[in-house]
């Protein structure tokens, strides 16, 4: 235990994502030797943060104003939307330029373990966006683990009256991945979500 | 501990759930053939190029070669037996169900490696009859809920009365006492179920599926809110994924079962 500020600045560090209790120590002391303009410009971001960014009324993505970036792009199709968990999906997602249309971030997956059900995630506003008939197709991009597939289960069978075109990403084996390495559920699901060649 | 800290151990079991630990690795929940309930760090797990892939995710029936360690054991191997996760997660009522199953089964296994081999097969069952969809999902779970209360020491009484052992059929039913009770016994605020709901318990208990399968959808509610509310009495906290279990029907047809 330190004293003090440097104990609770550790301890406030130590609750963030993926940051074990060495981790913490390690970066409190790393911002006790650096520059206080380096330390001051990290207080603005988290400020900045704190104060300015919300989420967007129509994606639920990070946004610095009433809709995000991407929901203000008047280049971008209003007819296919993309489903993720998180912001940080939208992110990844806009990294490939692969995808001109817009998304709708649930906030999370269903997990029933945890009691998160499809009334804690914004599915409810899903519906309501796809009520206007703008939109004809959905891809549905949940993570590839269990409470991702589930999701993405779910909200097939939801949409399925509404006669939207609807898909899920494939996954299966990581590009640079030996196959025989792959494990049985892995490959499993890449043969699922296997692609025709066009020759 | 042991004199001999390192010892190796090998068996199969269930995987139930999965937590994070620190930046990379995972604490996994097995119910095994034969030690009960293991608790044992993964290491390295999340990582994508990890030896175990995605063997150890819940719903995973696995073989497994574990070190006993002086707090958690270490899963050292894991070869897949088979994974009923893939067939489950395409249905939402069956995730839902197959979810209720294990967090069940872990809540009911409080001792760590107290031997429990008939609660294994029950979940071995119950996870089966779901990825083949066997029966419907919401009877699937009903049944192993009843029989799982079976084996923890809490069958409810169906025909007999549950105080006295007064032969039945009996028309009330009394959750504290633990299931039908005579006139002489029942408690006041005892239920008064449909008879046939209190059939269709019996039938899912013994595993008389024709009969359970004929049964009507009021009949099949009313059966699923006196398991719940047994289930409930006997355990101190609630299940969390038991009121999210989609009762509605599957949407995927009835499968061939494997050959396997
Ligand atoms: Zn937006
Ligand atoms: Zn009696």
């Amino acid at each position: 235990m330190y004293e003090g500020a440097v104990q609770d600045l550790i301890d406030e560090l130590g609750r963030l994502p993926g940051v074990g209790p060495k981790s913490a120590q390690r970066i409190a002391f790393h911002l006790l030797s650096a520059e206080s303009t380096d330390v001051s410009r990290l207080v603005a971001a988290l400020t900045r943060v704190q104060q300015e960014v919300r989420f967007c009324v129509t994606c639920y993505n990070v946004a610095e104003a009433e809709q995000c970036r991407i929901c203000r792009d008047p280049r971008r199709t209003d007819d296919v939307l993309c489903v993720v968990e998180e912001p940080k999906d939208v992110v990844a997602i806009e990294r490939t330029r692969e995808f001109r249309g817009r998304y709708h971030v649930l906030g999370g997956a269903i997990s029933p373990i945890d009691g998160v059900g499809p009334d804690d995630l914004r599915v409810k506003e899903l519906m309501t966006r796809l009520m206007n008939g703008a939109v004809t197709e959905l891809i549905i991009a949940t993570d590839p683990n269990l409470e991702g597939e589930a999701t993405a289960a779910y909200l097939a069978r939801l949409v399925s009256p509404m006669g939207l075109a609807v898909s899920r990403l494939a996954s299966g084996l990581p590009v640079g991945g030996d196959l025989e390495y792959a494990d049985e559920v892995t490959l499993g699901r890449a043969f699922e979500g296997r692609r025709r060649i066009d020759a | 501990m042991s004199t001999t800290p390192k010892a190796l151990y090998r068996d199969e079991g269930i995987v139930l759930r999965t937590q994070k630990l620190g930046e990379a690795d995972r604490i996994v929940t097995v119910l095994t053939r034969r030690h009960g309930k293991v608790r044992a760090v993964a290491k390295g797990v999340r990582r994508t190029k990890s030896k175990f892939g995605s063997r150890l995710e819940p719903f995973s029936h696995v073989d497994l070669q574990f070190y006993t360690g002086r707090n958690l054991d270490i899963v050292n191997q894991a070869e897949s037996i088979r994974s009923y996760g893939n067939d489950v997660v395409d249905d939402y009522p069956c995730y839902t169900a197959g979810t209720a199953v294990l967090e069940t089964a872990d809540r009911l296994t409080s001792e760590e490696k107290e031997p429990s081999l008939r609660l294994f097969l029950l979940v071995v069952g119950a996870l089966r009859a779901l990825a083949e969809r066997t029966h419907p999902a919401g009877l699937v779970l009903d049944a192993f809920l009843l029989r799982a209360m079976s084996v923890a020491g809490w069958e409810p009484a169906l025909t007999d009365c549950a105080r006295c052992a007064e032969p039945g059929p009996h028309r009330h039913f009394s959750v504290p006492a633990g299931g039908t009770v005579c006139p002489a016994c029942r408690p006041t605020g005892s239920a008064m179920p449909n008879p046939v709901t209190v059939e269709l318990l019996d039938a899912l208990l013994t595993g008389e599926w024709e009969r359970a399968e004929a049964s009507q959808g009021t009949n099949r509610r009313e059966a699923s809110g006196l398991v719940a509310a047994l289930l409930q009495w006997h355990l101190e906290r609630g299940l969390r994924s038991l009121p999210l279990v989609d009762r509605s029907e599957s949407a995927v047809p009835r499968r061939e079962a494997s050959p396997a």
